[in-house]
């Protein structure tokens, strides 16, 4: 579910930017560092220090497709990747600078410790509350997509860039604000996973690339896509592990390039 | 007449590469033993970065995998210095170089059905493979350890000569001579017929397709040259170290090769040469200050795509050289 929400940001970012945006993880990265520091060392109410964490990296999304991306539009691919993949190497060192390189784990609030029993078997309610919020984003998505004015621009900008520029649709504004909504999405992802999995420097990275396998399997651009190829890959993760070791990571990347091969739309693109 | 003028303007071109080969041969007298070790390092990765810009700047295709062929070429070099009896360092060298180019032709093969954005997705995702085999193959390639202990083999052909190369001065020559050759060869490979051929390819790739160039397959073998000097990159590396491990494989060393041919300018032969350098150059100075330069790299990298795109052997060539290709 982690895997979703970062992909889902990205996909949104890829569909109508058409930017791959390695930096990406980083937003990943520091939604799970600015939550850390407002939940586990202030001392703040988790739900406020999730909210707040977003915006910031929202904020912070916002300032770098102004200030950067926003010049590299037109240039072509390379300049494009090697300008996000800058970010990655900024904002991992600037981590290490304030947060030091050790992992941080703060603990899982109160209200969602603790198991309840699902089947039979206990399970832990964070972790029920992680997959119900991946859900709820997933169809949060879909609705603000298909039903809000602006998802309607966005479907517009997408189709005929021109031509919704032509009807009057604030492009660059659009631009903005859909990076804004894509880095705060990855940055819930990296919030979430703070109190479970560990935040550390060089996280982002690490997320950015199985983001990417995740995306490609479902199609650059594509949200239902990247929800099913988030599936696939957990999932191949997690019984991988049990199962295969050695061929995890390797089978991972191995679907990624049969699907690159033979349906580079992805499995459910048009 | 036109021609003793074009004699008469290079001259200061063979002045200048005389200078700096005479300055590259003497180093190891002078220079010490660090200063000798970071230009061994700064030649492997101009290999790297020419490896880079023959896909990215002379056919106009983005690799992320290139680390790939250079975790072959090493861990192929490895493996046959740690399987001999009484190891042999053309052996090795020529050993992992024939296997960094098999990889390269079957990944190859693989990767030029597409171009732009999902060919740098596919090498990246070959590239990630090659790095989960080094991290994960724990019999073959000692997982997160990697491969200790390889020798530093003596250069010898039986029977005729035999050097020894444990002080770094003598590989730092074997390195040298290695690298010039590879310099030497790229410069005759992109100045070829084949090397205009893919020039036309990155310019307009229909036109060139009417022109009768089967497309694809200059593309591999471009793809197949370039994973070569990334295996050399790679194979000269072990022996210098005595030890691989897999970070070699990983795809942020591509994204080192691409911001080395970045630095110095794509679409310029000598760009990745002096990217290396620089790159070099930049890391020490920063590193005596600070150990998060990685941070300012980020922050050069930025201004060189916002402002610099060229590359600094382009800016140069724009400004005070328009008449010359470097």
């Amino acid at each position: 579910m982690y895997l979703w929400l970062i992909a889902a940001g990205l996909t949104i970012v890829f569909g109508v930017l058409r930017i791959l945006n390695f930096a990406h993880g980083v937003f990943y990265m520091l939604g799970g560092y600015a939550t850390f520091t407002l939940y586990g060392m202030l001392g703040l109410n988790f739900w406020l220090s999730l909210v707040l964490s977003l915006i910031s990296v929202a904020l912070l999304g916002g300032l770098i497709e102004r200030l950067f991306l926003r010049q590299v539009y037109n240039l072509e691919l390379p300049y494009q990747l090697i300008l996000t993949y800058a970010f990655i190497l900024i904002f991992d060192d600037l981590a290490k600078m304030i947060w030091g390189p050790m992992f941080k784990i703060p603990p899982v609030p109160s209200a969602l410790s603790g198991t309840v029993s699902v089947l039979g078997r206990a399970f832990p309610v964070y972790n029920l509350f992680i997959i119900g919020t991946g859900i709820a984003v997933a169809i949060g998505l879909w609705l603000i997509l298909g039903r809000t004015w602006w998802g309607k621009t966005i479907r517009a900008a997408v189709s005929e860039r021109e031509m919704a520029s032509a009807l009057g649709i604030n492009i660059p504004m659009l631009f903005l604000t859909v990076f804004m909504f894509g880095t705060a999405v990855a940055a819930l992802g990296g919030a979430l996973s703070v109190p479970t999995r560990v935040v550390t420097p060089g996280v982002g990275m690490l997320m950015i690339v199985e983001a990417f396998v995740v995306t490609v399997i479902g199609g650059l651009g594509n949200l239902k896509g990247a929800f099913i190829g988030a599936l696939i890959v957990g999932m191949l993760t997690s019984y991988g592990i049990m199962f295969i070791p050695i061929l995890q990571l390797f089978t991972m990347y191995a679907i990624m390039a049969i699907v690159l091969l033979i349906r580079p739309q992805g499995i459910f693109g048009r | 007449m036109a021609k003793l003028k074009e004699t008469f303007k290079l001259k200061p071109v063979y002045l200048f590469l005389t200078a700096l080969a005479i300055f590259l041969l003497a180093l190891p007298q002078f220079g010490g033993r660090y200063l000798t070790y970071i230009v061994i390092h700064v030649m492997l990765l101009s290999l790297l970065g020419l490896s880079v810009n023959l896909l990215l700047g002379y056919t106009g295709l983005l690799s992320f995998g290139q680390a790939a062929f250079c975790a072959s070429g090493a861990y192929g070099c490895a493996k046959i210095l740690l399987a001999m009896d009484s190891p042999s360092l053309l052996a090795g060298v020529f050993g992992g170089l024939l296997i960094a180019g098999a990889v390269a032709l079957v990944i190859g093969f693989l990767c030029v059905r597409h171009t732009d954005i999902y060919f740098a997705m596919l090498t990246l995702c070959f590239g990630m493979m090659i790095y989960s085999l080094a991290l994960k193959w724990r019999s073959m390639t000692g997982g997160d350890d990697g491969l200790v202990g390889i020798p530093r083999a003596p250069l010898e052909i039986p029977g005729l000569f035999s050097i020894n190369m444990s002080p770094m001065e003598n590989y730092y020559y074997f390195v040298l001579i290695m690298t010039g050759i590879a310099i030497f060869l790229f410069y005759r490979l992109v100045n070829s017929p084949f090397g205009l051929s893919l020039q036309s390819i990155r310019d307009s790739e229909s036109r060139t397709a009417f022109t009768g160039i089967p497309v694809r397959t200059y593309r591999l073998i471009a793809f197949v040259i370039a994973g070569l000097y990334a295996g050399l990159a790679g194979v000269l590396l072990p022996p210098l170290e005595n030890t691989v491990t897999p970070p070699i494989a990983h795809w942020s060393y591509s994204g080192e090769g691409v911001i080395v041919a970045l630095l110095g300018g794509i679409y310029t032969f000598t760009g990745p040469i002096v990217g290396a350098l620089l790159f070099f150059v930049i890391k020490d100075v920063i590193m005596r200050f600070t150990e998060y330069w990685l941070f300012w790299l980020g922050i050069i990298v930025l201004a060189l795509v916002l402002g610099l795109r060229g590359g600094v052997v382009g800016a140069i060539q724009r400004k005070f050289l328009p008449k010359m290709t470097l």
